[in-house]
């Protein structure tokens, strides 16, 4: 009795000993939900579960890092890739909240589009926010960034997201600034009060949103005549919804979304073979097969399905006066710029 | 003699009756207190303890003294006249070389852009070119870089963050700062954000309270004078949305409210009116969705009350000659006051912390100081601004809740 008692209990011990190793690896991947979600789901998280033989688990969160420093400084951090946007990519950098990329695990530099690549961050995609109509609505139709401010040629509501980025820039644009040269403009006091000014024009007119889901629906409700919005999500309306939503996309401002590891995971080897899998030209340009987003890799763009390219933001004929978001000025700038955006706002 | 000790030992029973007794309640309180000791726990960790933590947050600035400790030291020795000398500048060199190292230089960086939006750049840079500096004078090298580095300004502002304590995030949240005389100023005339704020969120309270004390009064009043049959059904028309999701109900609203939403639609058709009639992101939709959200708890809070009051006095005064109207006003209106008092409260209390609803149906100009404390809170992770925010914030609800004791007693307050 006492014998088997004793061989039980081994048995136990050895079968507890081995199981951490007969369990399938899992990492937990936090995106901005929704679409995007979807997406890389398929795109990305499949493959390389197929591919690896590792779990992902899926959360959600709305951006930000105050959730991020909260779960790092108590160190209970339970992210191991993390959905990231510039800002957030750059400041959690340099707040020690993300962990230094190997940039060799991604192949040649030289192949992704410039800046695409950060000490601790990585491009999934390229993205860009435009302006939208509807053209069963608005005639005649709206052509160039100009038009979005002017209320004499094309009445009617405009739908702006409530944040000072890619606000002031479209204002600076649309008052004849050149795209090189709108953050030397917006530096200096005279460019952020031209900026400003450009906005009081219409300001009577601006319904602000809020979340990326909104700009879709006033368009569709005719709450708007024309709305800045993501790409993505006007694609996603003429596609799955079947809206008569046409994009401008002169002035467009464009931007990179990142992946990153934070600080303090326990999967942090996983999560880098998963962000190099993600960024392999032959996998990276799935994506786009999804959601109208595009690649960051040069290598990648001719892998895109040509019914989709010319939905692109980088399609050479969207790109004409695209200006990439300088995400650096606003590092800096944000705080200061957006307390005066705001007393603006309720002037 | 026998007597006498009849009444010493009657004395002495009472006398332990009475510990007996004593030590019965004592026992009786202790096991009540033990029996709430699992609440008690559950309120200090998770409302009592958070709540202490942020309010903390918003006089302490560790940040120099965790990333940049030997700067931080050497700048509270110096005397805070013109430019430090080359000890301070040899600290300042050799703690951005180790906070770069670490990946923490930014938290100083954000912990000086409260003062100048310039900071955060300024030390990314310094870093960046001090990677290979090997110099014998720290003051020339730095100096070299930026210009800023000799400007008395600077490091007053460094000097400032370097101590462990401040009330600058407190001054902030006010508008206000020290200026370079010492003395507290008012910031800039386009940067005056959170006083304005402040006022905009007490005036919208204050109006959501006083609608709702005019929907919510009668029908309290009817809900409390109507057989229970009916009222009992009648109920249920408040306690739903009651109990349905605040965002559900916001949401509504946004679809009720819009230009082509059910009710500027039905004046189209009706052609009451040409153009739309703007409902929505402005003040007419935050009052319209705060007050439908709140609305319950004021009929609540009346209901209970009025529930409590007798009619028969108003009876009487009316039978005694008085007009309906003033026996309503003289008999019935006083003895409601509680339930006016504690319904206003409540409402009032809620709406000032209100975050959902004005940032989905108001518009420009309609921000509340919650929406302010998020940006601070998720956006720029300024928590020590967002803290002194919910100072004030929490102040003021704490200084309303003194006047309502005083006035109305907090033991009034019940919802049904």
């Amino acid at each position: 009795m006492k014998k088997l008692t004793a061989s039980v209990v081994a048995a136990l011990a050895l079968s507890l000993w081995f199981a951490p190793l007969a369990r399938a690896e899992a990492i937990t991947i936090t995106t901005f939900g929704g679409a995007f979600e979807n997406a890389v789901s398929k795109a990305f998280f499949e493959p390389f579960t197929a591919a690896e033989k590792t779990e992902i688990k899926k959360e959600q969160y709305d951006g930000g890092l105050a959730k991020l420093r909260a779960m790092v400084e108590a160190k209970t951090t339970s992210w191991d890739v993390l959905d990231l946007e510039s800002n957030d990519a750059i400041s959690g950098c340099d707040e020690g909240l993300l962990q230094k990329l190997d940039p060799k695990s991604l192949g040649d530099p030289n192949d992704f589009l410039p800046g695409a690549v950060l000490p601790c961050a990585v491009a999934s995609m390229v993205w860009s926010t435009v302006f939208a109509y509807d053209t069963t609505k608005l005639k005649p139709a709206p052509t160039i960034i100009k038009d979005f401010f002017d209320l004499k040629a094309f009445p009617g509501k405009r739908g702006l997201r409530k944040n000072p980025k890619v606000v002031l820039e479209w204002a600076l644009l649309a008052d004849g600034v050149p795209a090189a040269s709108i953050y030397k403009t917006l530096a200096t006091p005279e460019g952020l009060d031209r900026a400003f000014s450009k906005l009081d024009t219409i300001k009577s007119s601006v319904v602000w949103w809020e979340a990326g889901s909104q700009p879709p629906q006033l368009l569709a409700d005719g709450a708007v005549a024309m709305t800045q919005a993501y790409n993505g999500r006007i694609y996603d309306a003429q596609i799955k919804d079947h809206k008569p939503f046409k994009i401008v996309w002169d002035g467009q401002v464009y931007d990179y979304e990142w992946w990153g590891i934070p600080t303090g995971t326990k999967n942090s080897a996983i999560a880098a073979k998963f962000i190099s899998f993600a960024s392999r030209p032959e996998v990276i340009s799935q994506l786009s097969k999804y959601i109208a987003y595009a690649p960051p890799r040069r290598s990648a763009i001719p892998k895109v399905s040509p019914d989709v390219l010319p939905e692109m933001p980088t399609a050479p004929d969207n790109f004409k006066n695209a200006l990439q978001l300088d995400s650096n000025f606003w590092a800096d700038n944000f705080d200061v710029i957006n307390k005066r955006f705001l007393t603006w706002l309720s002037q | 003699m026998n007597a006498k000790k009849t009444t010493k030992g009657l004395q002495a029973s009472t006398e332990l009756a009475r510990a007996d007794f004593r030590a019965a309640q004592r026992h009786e309180s202790f096991r009540a207190f033990a029996l709430s000791v699992p609440l008690l726990l559950f309120l200090v960790t998770t409302f009592v303890l958070p709540i202490g933590i942020l309010l903390w947050r918003s006089i302490r600035s560790p940040e120099m003294d965790a990333v940049m400790p030997h700067l931080a030291e050497s700048l509270r020795n110096w005397d805070g006249l013109g430019i430090p000398d080359e000890n301070v500048f040899s600290a300042l060199a050799g703690d951005i070389r180790s906070a770069t190292q670490a990946g923490d230089l930014a938290q100083v960086g954000r912990r000086l852009n409260l003062y100048d939006a310039g900071f955060r750049s300024l030390l990314l840079k310094t870093s960046r070119r001090l990677a290979g500096e090997q110099s014998a004078t720290w003051t020339k090298a730095i100096t070299a870089i930026d210009p800023r580095w000799s400007d008395h300004e600077t490091w007053r502002l460094m000097k400032r963050a370097a101590a462990s304590l401040t009330p600058d995030y407190l001054l902030a949240a006010i508008d206000r700062q020290v200026g370079p005389d010492g003395h507290i100023s008012v910031v800039a005339s386009d940067q005056r954000l959170y006083l304005a704020a402040l006022a905009r969120t007490f005036w919208i309270g204050a109006i959501v309270t006083a609608l709702c004390l005019l929907l919510g009064y009668p029908v309290a009043y009817l809900l409390a004078t109507l057989p229970s049959r009916q009222s009992n059904q009648l109920m249920i028309l408040v306690i739903v949305p009651f109990w349905t999701s605040l965002l559900v109900r916001t949401t509504a609203w946004y679809v009720l409210l819009q230009p082509n939403g059910i009710i500027n639609g039905l004046i189209r058709t009706l052609k009451l009116m040409d153009a739309p009639l703007p409902l929505v992101f402005n003040r007419t939709g935050v009052l319209i969705g705060m007050t439908h959200v709140l609305l319950p708890f004021m009929i609540l809070a009346n209901y209970a009350v009025m529930r409590g009051i007798s009619p028969l006095y108003q009876r009487a005064a009316v039978s005694l000659g008085a007009h309906p109207v003033v026996a309503f006003l003289r008999i019935y209106l006083p003895q409601t006051l509680p339930g006016i008092g504690a319904g206003a409260f409540l409402v009032f209390v809620l709406a000032i912390g209100y975050f959902i609803t004005p940032a989905l149906l108001g518009g420009s100009g309609d921000e509340m100081i919650s929406q302010l404390i998020s940006i601070q809170m998720e956006r720029q992770l300024n928590w020590g601004l967002a803290g002194a925010l919910s100072t004030y914030l929490v102040l003021f609800t704490l200084a309303f809740y003194f006047v309502f004791n005083r006035l109305v007693g907090v033991d009034r307050l019940r919802l049904g």
